[in-house]
């Protein structure tokens, strides 16, 4: 009962120092804007000083950041490229549209009239007939098979009905009982869907944005570790420093500081270098792509990131190294303090 | 101000390396820690700057016990005590200048602030002028004096000093004697590790004796 007391006793007396304490290290450090300050240029002095510790050292690391930069382009180049094979199929899901190719002795005249029943159907938005001539003259065009069509003696291109279902019929069942409709059709020889090869090129689109998030979540482990060992390195090699630190009373966060700033700098610098990556393999890709394009009618542009990708990139790898430089200096803390009971753990 | 009860240190490889150490320095007193080596000195000294914690006992460090305080309570309690390594513990890679305010930079003093007092630890101890050097380029004897401008730079209430006579002539050994008893005379305490005998009879202080892990004299 009298041990209980007095542990008491001693434990009010530790507080109340505490406190003491405390409060003597405030008014010795000036007033509450001295202290704003001195704690700004701690900030201040860890973000440039850790700098300053990687331009000492440029070999290591240029090194370093050339590898992130590598890997975040990585990224960064798989998800412009989503963006832009987005882009191409997002032309094309707008046309859920049917072709309707009419048998070859169906006339101009009965394949307009079938056009105008066929509009009465309740699921039909518009019917557009595309004549042989005009089937021709667009093949002659975009084909490149110009001069070869004119040395037919007939043209063997058949009537087309372009059908534009309405938009209340989105479901793929519905569309694919209405080209079921049209193929009993008599006039009709075959009724094709555009979706059909959309949805083709849809799955293997989403095959391709799964391969490259798997990579990227591949990758984004890489940046992370590279800038966790970068970290761990520098810790090592500043062993005795932070030991002296510790000894004339730094605290944890004091410790902390520079090695999450020299995280922080390792990820800026890798994001910025890779959009510089990314950005020049795009300029020397944009006249081949535009070219390319150009035959297809010319819709399609390569999309550069947007400013809000690029801050998103450049704060992501900042951030990526945040937290790589924050993990490992956890794990060495618990490292250290298992060591014993030694106090100098951080 | 330095209140040691009853404390052992156990090492699971070599035992007990202090057994049942018992004393207490005051506010303003100053004492020679001794002993042959492999006595416990530095084990001790290991105690009193937390760089370990007791097996046993109770240390009491300014009203504070040291056992009942959180772990990051630590480096305010670090921060009341000036240590002067036998090694120096110098940073090579940061001037004298920079060395000296480290713990007024930890302990975030404002940018003039951390300059004065910078300046006058410099004064103290006679190394005025030497504040752009690296601490290379500086004798043994000036390394030894920047470790104690820095370790009395916060003016801490206690100055803990490790063999700090070690490495210099008699003559430096009594000017840094001098200077451990004018800050003993402003009301700081002051526990000196030390095997030299001669500069310990010498001067007529309190003798703590370590053998085996036991506290002999005190």
């Amino acid at each position: 009962m009298k041990y209980r007391k007095n542990n008491q006793n001693r434990k009010n007396v530790q507080q109340s120092s505490l406190k003491q304490n405390k409060r003597q290290t405030k008014i010795a450090g000036g007033d509450y804007f001295d202290k704003f300050k001195a704690y700004r240029d701690l900030h201040a002095h860890a973000l440039f000083s850790s700098l300053g510790r990687m331009v000492a050292a440029p070999f290591n690391s240029i090194m370093t950041i050339s590898v992130l930069a590598i890997a975040i382009s990585f990224v960064s180049g798989f998800y412009i490229l989503t963006i832009n094979i987005q882009q191409l199929s997002g032309q094309l899901e707008a046309s859920n549209q049917m072709s309707l190719f009419l048998r070859d002795d169906v006339s101009e005249v009965h394949a307009n009239k079938l056009a105008e029943s066929i509009k009465q159907n309740s699921n039909v938005e518009n019917v557009k007939v595309i004549t042989k001539e005009e089937a021709a003259a667009e093949f002659q065009k975009y084909s490149g098979f110009g001069a070869a069509i004119n040395e037919l003696e007939k043209n063997p291109l058949p009537i087309v009905l372009q059908v534009l279902p309405k938009k209340s019929l989105e479901d793929k069942q519905g569309l694919e009982n209405l080209q079921k409709e049209f193929q009993q059709v008599p006039e009709v020889d075959v009724a094709q869907m555009d979706l059909q090869w959309i949805e083709r090129l849809q799955s293997i689109i989403s095959m391709v944005k799964l391969f490259a998030s798997i990579l990227n979540i591949l990758l984004g482990v890489a940046v992370l570790l590279i800038i966790g060992n970068t970290v761990r390195i520098e810790l090592h090699n500043r062993r005795d420093e932070i030991v002296i630190e510790k000894l004339v009373g730094a605290t944890n966060s004091f410790i902390r500081r520079p090695f999450l700033y020299a995280g922080f700098w390792i990820g800026f610098i890798s994001g910025i270098s890779a959009w510089f990556i990314v950005t020049v393999l795009m300029l020397i890709l944009r006249n081949a792509v535009e070219k390319l394009s150009s035959f297809y009618g010319g819709s399609f542009h390569l999309l550069f990131m947007s400013a809000t990708d690029t801050l998103a990139l450049i704060a992501i790898s900042s951030l990526l190294g945040v937290i790589s430089s924050w993990a490992v200096l956890s794990y060495y803390m618990h490292t250290t303090k298992l060591k014993r009971r030694n106090l100098l753990h951080f | 101000m330095i209140n040691f009860d009853a404390v052992t240190m156990r090492y699971p490889e070599t035992g007990d390396v202090l057994r049942n150490v018992s004393f207490h320095l005051r506010k303003g007193e100053i004492a020679f820690l001794t002993g042959h080596s492999g006595a416990g000195k530095s084990t001790l000294l290991r105690l009193i700057t937390l760089m370990e914690r007791s097996s046993r006992g109770r240390i009491i460090l300014d009203e504070q016990d040291i056992e009942l305080a959180k772990e990051h309570h630590l480096p305010f309690i670090r921060r009341k005590m000036g240590v002067i390594y036998q090694d120096y513990k110098l940073l090579y890679d940061r001037t004298v200048f920079d060395n000296i305010a480290l713990p007024l930079v930890i302990a975030g003093y404002g940018h003039h602030e951390v300059a004065r007092r910078v300046r006058a630890a410099l004064d103290k101890v006679n190394l005025t002028g030497k504040e752009k050097k690296y601490p290379l380029a500086l004798s043994g004897g000036e390394q030894q004096r920047v470790g104690i401008a820095r370790a009395v730079v916060n003016k801490p209430p206690i100055i803990i000093a490790d063999e700090p006579t070690g490495n210099l002539d008699p003559e430096l050994s009594a000017e840094i004697m001098i200077l451990f008893e004018q800050f003993q005379q402003v009301g700081v305490t002051v526990l000196i590790a030390s095997h030299d005998i001669s500069l310990i009879t010498q001067l007529n202080h309190r003798v703590l004796k370590l053998d085996h892990g036991q506290l002999v004299t005190s």
